[in-house]
């Protein structure tokens, strides 16, 4: 009896110094690195960055001016690993550049979608009810709008250009943000850790900042890396339709459009940047999956 | 029955056309610098540019080029295209019901596509055939719906040369070659919004197939095909309900890609070529009607809740 209790006992310190030992963000992390779903997005996300960090080291001709019209529409060999486009240009070369622009753009449009959005939700969850109203209501207008139709017409506003492109596709993700933050917002706002500070005298901003939004950063996260799937399939169908980033320029959305023009000529012109985009989405769904998980993992 | 409910509804979906209004309106205001030499482009003279804003009207207060712009519009008269002059309410009754058309043949291939495969695999969870319609999904929240068009437009126009790349044929001239032309179209969209919906239909489905009720009807020695037609999918249907609500604006985002990869001549690429030649009427007109559509399917399906679960209430 004795034994068995003190076996027992050796065994639950043991856990609970092992349960001390990782911090919140350790756990979500081993958790994570137990999602197969996940470490496959991670896999697949780390190789865009680094095409997008390293596109010239690895880029084996110049994406743009390396043009050889006696190689058109080359299929894919050792010298040209996915063949060459219309003017003899590099497809491989031109997809590791294309791959800076696809981060570039989900970068800054999901930043510029955090960063408003987030601010809106939280405004609306903690402010009084008129704010909430104004707010929300404002935001059920921008979901009216199917996603590429509105950012067609903000970039009717804009103009067109690659820039242009970021704002329109981050005001898209903005009423997401808002409405993830504000739901979460109103969840915390109550919690007794928050009456607390807020009896200590605590002001809003300081409530705001210290107390609430560190508790809204989980779904906030998995969003991040949801939005970004959709930020980049945004890009290329924006640079598809002409509106975004223009030539020469090589962005995959543009790539395919060539691609779809030379369809006769060249089948790879039109798979090659259709499976880097699809990839790159499918990377960052995974990975948002995964994170889903590990962050909330009742939801599993 | 809580008619209150429905009431509300109504009353916000009328706000929130309301606001889409204000926000198609300043599309035009809020074009950097002066929207008539934007249109006109930068060697217009002044003469022109100036009979440009009459002819759109930027010399009134913005007030009342709202009032007059959307006094109009409730009269049916969303002004006229700068570039045909052509009426362009007179264009959306022409492309709307290609669009009505594709987006309702899209849904239904979806449908088609998702029940079947949502049912199955949460009948049968982790099996192969749960492995391949996850993996399906997987590919089809993924892929991008002008690469899918490209792709089948490549497997059925040019190599097969069974089905028209690209075009519409209306109704009138023919079941057969309409549908001829609205194969392709219809699957690219419905494809993807299938492959989104069938993850969700599973897990509703999952949760409604661990319910007591369902335990219950199986101890009563009921069959597995009626257990599921009597018990699991009406409950199931509130969540697919809403998912499928939820779809409509990402269907009708689709159904605007498709249209312009396969020249499909509807709202949606009617909207990018006015982009592209700065017609900003017809954009207004085509951006507002497409927004007025999704917001009375998303008023449309409230209702349906309203019918399937009376208890509903507004929060």
């Amino acid at each position: 009896m004795t034994s068995t209790s003190t076996s027992g006992g050796h065994v639950t310190q043991f856990n609970d110094e092992h349960i001390k030992s990782r911090s919140l963000w350790k756990d979500v992390l081993f958790r994570f690195s137990r999602s197969p779903i996940g470490m496959m997005g991670a896999v697949i996300v780390l190789l865009l960055i680094i095409a997008a960090l390293f596109g010239p080291q690895l880029a084996t001709h110049d994406p743009n001016m390396d043009m050889n019209f006696d190689l058109r529409w080359a299929p894919p060999s050792l010298e040209h690993y996915f063949g060459t486009d219309e003017l003899g240009r590099d497809m491989f070369s031109r997809i590791m550049y294309g791959a800076r622009i696809s981060v570039q753009v989900g970068l800054v449009a999901v930043s510029l979608a955090t960063v408003v959005g987030t601010s809106l939700g939280i405004l609306a969850g903690y402010g009084n009810r008129w704010l909430d109203e104004l707010i929300m209501r404002s935001m059920d207008v921008l979901f009216a709008f199917p996603a590429i139709l509105l950012a067609i017409a903000v970039m009717a506003i804009l103009g067109r250009g690659i820039t242009n492109a970021m704002i329109a596709i981050g005001i898209v993700y903005i009423p997401i943000f808002a409405r993830i933050a504000r739901g979460e917002v109103l969840r915390v706002k109550n919690e007794e850790f928050v009456e607390v500070a807020r009896a200590l005298g605590a002001p809003d901003h300081a409530i705001i900042l210290r107390h609430i939004f560190p508790n809204i950063l989980a779904p906030l996260i998995v969003e991040i890396s949801l939005s970004l799937s959709f930020a980049i399939l945004a890009e290329a169908a924006l640079s598809f339709f002409a509106l975004g980033v223009q030539p020469p320029e090589p962005s995959w959305g543009r790539m395919l459009k060539e691609g779809q023009q030379y369809f006769r000529q060249s089948v790879w012109m039109g798979i090659v940047p259709g499976l880097a985009i699809m990839l790159s989405v499918m990377g960052f769904n995974f990975l948002g999956d995964g994170l889903r998980d590990a962050l909330d993992p009742k939801r599993r | 029955m809580n008619y209150r409910y429905l009431l509300q509804r109504l009353v916000l979906a009328l706000v929130v056309i309301w606001g889409v209004s204000i926000a198609v309106f300043l599309i035009i205001q809020l074009v950097p610098g002066d929207p008539a030499r934007v249109v006109l482009g930068v060697q217009a003279n002044e003469e022109n540019i100036d009979a440009m804003r009459e002819r759109m009207g930027l010399n009134k207060p913005v007030l009342e080029q709202y009032v007059d712009w959307v006094g109009g519009v409730v009269r049916g008269d969303f002004g006229n295209s700068l570039i045909t002059s052509q009426s362009v309410s007179e264009q959306i009754g022409n492309r709307l019901p290609a669009t009505v058309q594709l987006a309702f043949m899209s849904l239904l291939i979806g449908l088609c596509v998702a029940f079947p495969l949502g049912i199955i695999s949460a009948l049968y969870p982790n099996s192969l055939i749960d492995i391949v319609a996850s993996v399906i999904s997987q590919i089809g929240v993924s892929i991008p719906d002008f690469w899918l068009g490209i792709m089948l437009i490549l497997l059925f126009s040019l190599t097969l040369e069974i089905l028209p790349p690209s075009g519409y044929a209306p109704l009138s001239e023919g079941v057969g070659d309409w549908l001829e032309h609205m194969i392709l179209p219809a699957m690219t969209a419905g494809l993807i919004s299938g492959s989104i919906q069938t993850r969700f239909i599973r897990s509703a489905m999952l949760e409604v197939l661990h319910e007591n009720y369902i335990r219950t009807a199986y101890a009563k020695g009921l069959r597995r095909l009626t257990v599921i037609r009597l018990h699991a999918l009406p409950n199931a249907m509130i969540t697919i309900v809403t998912i499928i609500g939820l779809q409509m604006t990402a269907l009708f985002s689709a159904v605007v890609v498709v249209e312009i990869v396969f020249a499909y001549p509807g709202l949606g690429k009617l909207s990018l070529d006015a982009v592209l030649d700065r017609d900003y009427p017809l954009l207004q007109g085509a951006v507002l009607t497409i927004a007025t559509i999704v917001t009375f399917i998303n008023l449309g399906v409230d209702m349906l809740y309203f019918f399937l679960d009376p208890r509903i209430e507004y929060s």
